[in-house]
């Protein structure tokens, strides 16, 4: 038999929660135990009040899946407000990485101009090998590393998509 | 502020300040500060169970006996392991507890020392919520909250996993300032109690404009308290439509009530299931739309506008998206639709066409069963059991499988808290220490657990549980040598091939009841049916009946998996041999 599958919508959430152990594991526990995507996932304190955290997800389903998830993590005890940044209007998002690149010549020289472009910093060099530092939105760094591949691209670390709501209002 | 006490201190104080009269558990090294504590103490009694599993289910038989929320108290390891079917069955179907399973000291944590086992972990994706608590400090706080947590919103199980070294290191304790601080103190958790106006003022017209309305009723009503039940039957008199239930939600209306249809679902009746299918318009009312309630989703009550009304936020449109999603207590929202109604002086709508179609229906008569004089068949069994015992208005458990279903289709409740069974997660083992529970809340009630003679050996460790405590449960099992449900699925699907659904080697039912000190009785004869459970309920004591009935009776109706609810089937002759993989996927 075949398995159905709905057509699907990325949407980013934004999660704050009580800063207390678990809640990560709780969090990402919630996402595999009923089945639903992480394209990514952040966290850290960024408020005044050092007991609660942000977590930014992005996440993809069929809109009722997006809603169902909504709804599943507002009911975690320890989830003060869950807000679909997709739905509330126009965000920014943004993740950063950095990018180890090796090569030698043209390579090289093509390497550095690429990432100039793309307004990376050089926080490693040696003589066969850089590592870049870019910050953008996801499409923006995929498109850096796909150029990059090209030239010598050897090891990625990124840090998953933190995002917030255009204009002077808090979530 | 108080002074110092111990943790375990902390614990039974706080437990005692919470109105906790009982708890079920067993010992065991990482809880035995606790248990000190509890021998010192008067005012909480601690009921032994034979194995913590008992301890769960006990706990959720009281609590849903009772209304007031079942604690278990379990150590550490394979204590806490065992534990956990009772908390996954709390979850699913909505029972208050709280869990205090002792844990290994601090500095022992994550060495994997003796008896060490990630409770937080194992219970992070059954429980609603849980601590670990490694300061002595929060613990009375935890405690307080762990109880409004369990109680409130939609209930369920509360975990809090307690290391020995918390158990003997000293702190101060402070009760909460009184009723409603520790909701008042909670940052992030606020469950939404009352429902939206403008919401409810909509579902009042919507029903008063219904021709064919049909309430759908579930177990939240019963976890909303009896008032919720109350409210339920002003809300039927003044909107006169009729009324359907889940298996969870049983008791919640009476039976006897000339609009009652009886349960839906797989196996509720064909009046139940055809109603919805044509209903204009169904308020679901503390229900969750369960698979095994729906069917086929797109062929389940295709042209109903939907209301539902449910505390858990995540409910609503989970299965089946409604026109109107409510969230808030049940029982508050009825109150609500039914003040709403008065004010707008509304008239119940002339439904006679609609009960009329339903007559119709009801003239199916799809509980009805073949009847046998060389066999006692289960379904007259259990009919017997209910006419004999109806007048004392029994606490009734079950296992699970073909005789739970048959003791929801044949035994009629009149009011809540009387039905104890185990929906969402279908546990076997879970109606006797189910029963034990109900019999510690209710010590005068006639408890009896309708039990296959499969089911009942999952627990049957806690007949001892009963002798210990003088408890005259009654254990009425339906014995057909087969897991009789997994025998009908094969029949149904797998074209009649019995895969390991037969017990050989069962015990003696009857020397097994007296080797654990109760009565034991053996009902083989239909003649003898009536007399046998005279005879069981008249004595003062525990006692195991092993009502040997028909072996190959099924359980209809039915509705197969992946068809409508109106492809119900209602008799053994219209079994299909075999199924499609959609169909098999469905089970």
């Amino acid at each position: 038999m075949q398995i159905k599958t709905q057509a699907s919508e990325r949407h980013t959430l934004s999660v704050t929660v009580e800063n207390e152990p678990g809640i990560l594991a709780r969090i990402a526990g919630l996402f595999s135990a009923r089945g639903y995507n992480i394209e990514s996932l952040t966290v850290a304190d960024v408020t005044e009040d050092a007991t609660i955290s942000r977590i930014t997800i992005v996440t993809s389903g069929p809109p009722a899946v997006i809603e169902q998830i909504i709804a599943q993590l507002d009911r975690l005890v320890p989830v003060h407000r869950v807000v679909d940044l997709t739905e509330l209007g126009p965000h920014v998002a943004r993740e950063l990485a950095l990018v180890k690149v090796k090569g030698t010549g043209e390579k090289r020289i093509e390497a550095m101009r690429l990432a100039e472009v793309y307004r990376a910093r050089v926080v490693d060099a040696t003589t066969a090998s850089f590592v870049f530092e870019v910050t953008g939105g996801p499409e923006k760094i995929d498109k850096f590393l796909e150029l990059m591949r090209e030239v010598g691209l050897v090891e990625v670390a990124r840090t998953g998509v933190a995002a917030i709501a255009r204009g002077a209002d808090p979530i | 502020m108080a002074a110092d006490k111990t943790g375990a201190d902390i614990l039974i104080e706080a437990l005692t300040d919470l109105g906790v009269e009982v708890v079920f558990g067993y010992p065991g090294g990482a809880v035995l500060p606790i248990y000190d504590a509890l021998f010192k103490q008067t005012k909480i009694r601690h009921i032994l169970v034979r194995q913590e599993g008992g301890a769960a289910h006990a706990a959720e038989g009281y609590a849903r006996a009772t209304g007031k929320p079942g604690v278990v108290l379990v150590t550490s390891g394979p204590g806490a392991t065992n534990a956990v079917t009772g908390i996954a069955d709390a979850l699913m179907d909505s029972i208050p507890m709280v869990v205090i399973t002792g844990q290994v000291g601090t500095p022992l944590i994550g060495t994997d020392a003796f008896q060490e086992c990630d409770t937080i972990g194992i219970t992070r994706h059954c429980t609603k919520h849980n601590y670990l608590v490694k300061d002595p400090a929060k613990l009375g706080a935890v405690i307080h909250e762990a109880f409004y947590i369990a109680t409130s919103g939609r209930p369920g199980p509360v975990v809090i996993d307690l290391p020995k070294d918390v158990q003997v290191a000293t702190a101060a304790y402070r009760k909460p300032a009184g009723p409603g601080a520790v909701a008042a103190q909670h940052k992030s958790y606020r469950p939404q109690v009352k429902a939206d106006t403008a919401l409810i003022e909509t579902a009042v017209e919507m029903l008063a404009a219904a021709e064919r309305p049909v309430l759908y009723t579930g177990g939240g009503i019963i976890n909303a308290g009896p008032a919720a039940s109350q409210m339920l039957r002003e809300l039927q008199r003044i909107s006169g439509a009729p009324v359907t239930s889940t298996l969870m939600g049983l008791g919640a209306f009476p039976a006897s009530h000339p609009a009652w249809l009886g349960m839906l679902g797989m196996h509720g009746t064909y009046e139940a299931n055809h109603a919805m299918n044509q209903a204009d318009l169904i308020v679901a009312l503390g229900a969750r739309f369960d698979d095994r309630v729906t069917g086929r989703l797109d062929a389940f009550a295709p042209n109903a506008r939907k209301i539902h009304i449910d505390i858990d936020r995540s409910s609503i449109n989970k299965i089946v998206r409604v026109d109107v999603g409510i969230v808030g207590d049940v029982g508050r929202a009825m109150d609500d639709m039914v003040r709403v109604w008065k004010g707008r002086a509304h008239q119940a709508a002339d439904l006679s066409t609609w009960f009329a179609r339903i007559d119709e229906w009801r003239g199916k008569k799809s509980l009805a069963y073949p009847e046998s004089k060389a066999a006692i068949m289960p379904q007259h069994a259990i009919r017997r059991l209910w006419e004999a015992t109806r007048h004392l208005k029994p606490i009734v458990s079950t296992e699970v499988g073909q005789h739970q279903m048959w003791a929801a289709q044949h035994f009629d409740f009149e009011g809540p808290n009387k039905w104890l069974t185990s929906g969402g997660l279908g546990t076997m083992g879970y109606g006797l220490p189910a029963a034990i529970g109900a019999q510690i809340g209710h010590p005068d009630a006639l408890v009896i657990d309708i039990a296959g003679e499969a089911s009942i050996q999952m627990n049957i460790q806690e007949l001892a549980t009963a002798t210990q405590y003088r408890l005259p449960v009654k254990v009425f099992i339906l014995n057909n040598e087969y897991m009789g449900m997994v025998r009908q699925w094969q029949d149904l699907t797998y074209a009649g091939r019995h895969s390991h659904s037969y017990s050989e080697a069962l015990p003696d039912f009857v020397k097994l009841a007296e080797a654990y000190g109760w009565k034991g009785m053996r009902i083989e004869d239909p003649d003898a049916l009536d007399g046998g459970i005279a005879e069981m309920l008249a004595h003062d004591g525990p006692v195991m009946v092993d009502c040997r009935v028909a072996k190959l009776a099924n359980c209809f109706p039915m509705i197969p998996s992946g068809a409508a609810h109106t492809d119900m089937l209602l008799y053994e002759s219209e079994v299909v041999g075999e199924m499609t993989d959609e169909a098999k996927a469905l089970v």
